[in-house]
């Protein structure tokens, strides 16, 4: 039976978050177009490039060391997948005691399995970009847990479903002075796991071309586009049950997630990417103070 | 030490042209940078022998599409010190017009690119938005949006009518709300503050010792214009300051640029308000080049825009020598790039504005004692060849 049932959760994470995944996407790439004075793509436009490139021919360079490039997608995907999941499971099953550490622990991967795929296309360009993803990875993740603590530290409570109901019993998150710090940082934070401008180094199309995925074509091009899909939609949806106080209004729901959605791609749009040793210096000095900041704020009850 | 090839080029999503720079890098740190041009040669000097004198006006334009009115007006120059010919007032008012329009909507190119290369599309797309108004006024005032075709030996080939002139001043006056508001945008941002400022810089003494001209070299404190230096067209007869900043870094590049659209404007809006009452000729007949040499020079929007032309007194230049700003500017990268990381050499190798139609340069070899041409196509061709080879052993490609 229990199989039964996580097989059905995985599967729900991977329709609901896929899909509502590809249309953040094409939220993203609208909202950027108007900011641009361009008109922007239709809203299939992601499942289009999806499909399309689910046709396309599989390059796999010389150099590169095949199993993984091959296997870094697939975990990728079954990572942000997985972590979706573990969101779901707290509104339709009993959820386990920790599964905010099971959630910090998920969201890690993703940028892994970027960092592998860059070492193992024998590329220089992606080798660039996977020693600049890792460097990303180290200055963002203490400054997304020290985020991500300062719930806990208020509710006593590491369970992700937990919290949201105290936040509909008494006062959503960023109502807190501590929260709303917590919120700003947690977002900044997640822009760099996402990849997105100004932590786009990684990628960063016109110094390396394109980084860590600059060898990859086809299916597994697709099968990492939609991994940032559905880590788009699945942090913000986390962000809204954590510091928004939930779905529990379908209606209001939505606009939180469009009102997230809307923040991470204002920030998008609005800077230019940093260097990497400027992100290093701004995560571990601006953001983790800001986090320690709040996370004491916390303690105090504010 | 163990070199990494970083290359940017000949095919990169950094450039709209081919061109190659291989960045030696330790880490993310560039040691040494090598380029080549020449990807793109299309024998413009060769051809324009073949021409007769008004036709190279319009073979010149296609050199550059962007700066595709500086060419043409230093050519011009060319001719007129080479046949002594004054042009009339009236001619003169409209050749600035038409190079200032072609500065402005060059820089503009220019602010949205760098926005680009930093990944702040934003920039990109709101300084090319802002750059159409100058088209427009382009197409109504020489009929085309670039290749304007406009100059010719003895002075302009259309004229600007008094309704235009109205016009022109209307959209101006929009474009420079709308550039104030992106000068303070570029400016005043702290993030972009923080990616150009202390990046790239070139000294005064870098300056001299490559020869840089134009934008680069005022970035650095060189006080250099050929606009007022050299006084031809309209530059000596309105008001107008040469832009120069002292830092010579990126961020520096970026003032003198967007400060000089406001000095364009300045000197389209008097010579706007003289040509009201100007009467006259546009152009004077000219019928004959007698034989020698002229030099003529223009400030295009990347630097000092060279050509030297000489006449046997037939109907075609004998020569026609022509130097161009980025051939002189990318040279500077040796001094700019090295010790700074990849993610700051991109923005430099854009901070000079390079046009790659600029660089493009073919190299004949010959034999010192037989003149005799030593390598052609076929040569080249091998050559080319065995060195992948040579360069795939020793990066230890299979052989197929």
């Amino acid at each position: 039976m229990d199989i039964i049932k996580i097989f059905l959760l995985i599967l729900g994470s991977f329709v609901i978050f896929g899909i509502s995944g590809m249309i953040s996407g094409w939220l993203d790439r609208k909202i950027t177009a108007r900011l641009q004075w361009r008109i922007g793509p239709p809203w299939w436009q992601n499942f289009a490039d999806f499909l399309k490139l689910t046709g396309k021919e599989t390059v796999i360079p010389d150099r590169a060391n095949e199993f993984l490039f091959f296997l870094s997608p697939a975990i990728g995907i079954i990572s942000v997948v997985i972590t979706g999941a573990v969101l779901l499971s707290g509104i339709f099953y009993k959820p386990a005691r920790w599964d905010l550490f099971i959630f910090i622990y998920l969201m890690m991967i993703p940028s892994i399995t970027i960092f592998l795929a860059g070492a193992a296309s024998g590329n220089v360009l992606a080798s660039v970009g996977a020693g600049r993803e890792l460097r990303l990875l180290l200055s963002y993740e203490l400054p997304f847990i020290l985020a991500l603590l300062v719930p806990v530290v208020k509710y006593h409570s590491a369970q992700i479903s937990e919290i949201m109901n105290y936040q509909m019993m008494y006062k959503i998150n960023v109502g807190y002075i501590s929260g709303l710090i917590a919120f700003i940082v947690g977002l900044l934070a997640f822009q760099g796991k996402l990849g997105y401008v100004p932590f786009d180094v990684s990628e960063a199309e016109t110094e390396i071309a394109g980084g860590t995925f600059v060898e990859y074509s086809g299916v597994l091009l697709a099968m990492f586009k939609l991994t940032k899909w559905i880590l788009l939609s699945v942090g913000v949806t986390f962000f809204v049950i954590y510091f928004l106080g939930g779905f529990h209004n379908l209606i209001t729901g939505i606009l939180k997630y469009l009102l997230v959605l809307l923040l991470i791609v204002l920030i998008k749009n609005t800077n230019p990417r940093l260097r990497t040793d400027q992100i290093l210096r701004f995560s571990w000095g601006w953001l983790t103070i800001l986090g320690f900041f709040a996370l004491i704020l916390s303690l105090a009850g504010f | 030490m163990k070199k990494v090839i970083v290359p940017i080029g000949p095919y990169h999503s950094l450039f709209e042209e081919p061109e190659y720079f291989a960045l030696y890098c330790d880490g993310e740190r560039v040691v040494d940078i090598e380029w080549m041009a020449g990807y793109n040669h299309r024998g413009i000097e060769k051809l324009s022998e073949s021409k007769h004198w008004d036709q190279v006006t319009f073979l010149i334009e296609r050199i550059c599409g962007i700066c595709s009115t500086s060419h043409p007006i230093a050519y011009c120059n060319a001719v007129e010190d080479l046949a002594k010919i004054e042009i009339p007032e009236r001619a003169k008012y409209i050749r600035s017009i038409v190079g200032e329009l072609e500065r402005l909507h060059s820089h503009l190119l220019w602010v949205g690119l760098a926005g680009h290369f930093l990944g702040y599309n934003t920039v990109f797309m709101w300084a090319w938005k802002y750059r159409e108004p100058i088209l427009d006024i382009m197409e109504m005032v020489t009929g085309n949006r670039n290749h304007y075709a406009m100059m010719k030996i003895g002075g302009v080939r259309r004229d600007i009518e008094n309704e235009d002139i109205d016009i022109i001043k209307k959209i101006l006056d929009e474009l420079k709300g709308k550039l104030e508001m992106l000068t303070g945008a570029v400016l005043d941002d702290p993030v972009l503050a923080a990616r150009l400022k202390g990046v790239g810089v070139l000294t005064k003494q870098d300056i001299k010792d490559y020869g840089a001209v134009g934008p680069v070299a005022r970035a650095s404190g060189v006080d250099i214009d050929v606009r007022r230096d050299n006084p031809h067209a309209a530059y000596n007869l309105v008001e107008w300051k040469v832009i120069t900043c002292q830092d010579g870094d990126v961020f520096s590049k970026a003032v003198v640029r967007l400060l000089e659209c406001f000095e364009s404007i300045k000197i389209i809006e008097q010579s706007l308000v003289r040509l009201k009452k100007i009467k006259g000729d546009i152009a004077i007949e000219v019928r004959y080049i007698p034989s020698g040499e002229g030099i003529g020079r223009y400030e295009a929007p990347r630097g000092e825009c060279y050509h030297y032309v000489r006449s046997d007194g037939t109907s075609r230049p004998v020569r026609h020598k022509i130097r161009a700003p980025s051939y002189v500017n990318i040279p500077t990268f040796k001094a700019s790039c090295i010790g700074e990381t990849i993610a700051d050499v991109t923005i430099i190798l854009a901070g000079i504005d390079p046009c790659y139609c600029c660089t493009e340069r073919a190299i004949t070899v010959y034999d010192a004692d037989t003149r005799k041409k030593l390598f052609d196509g076929k040569d080249l061709m091998k050559l080319s060849q065995e060195k992948t080879r040579k360069i795939k052993k020793q990066l230890g490609f299979k052989e197929k």
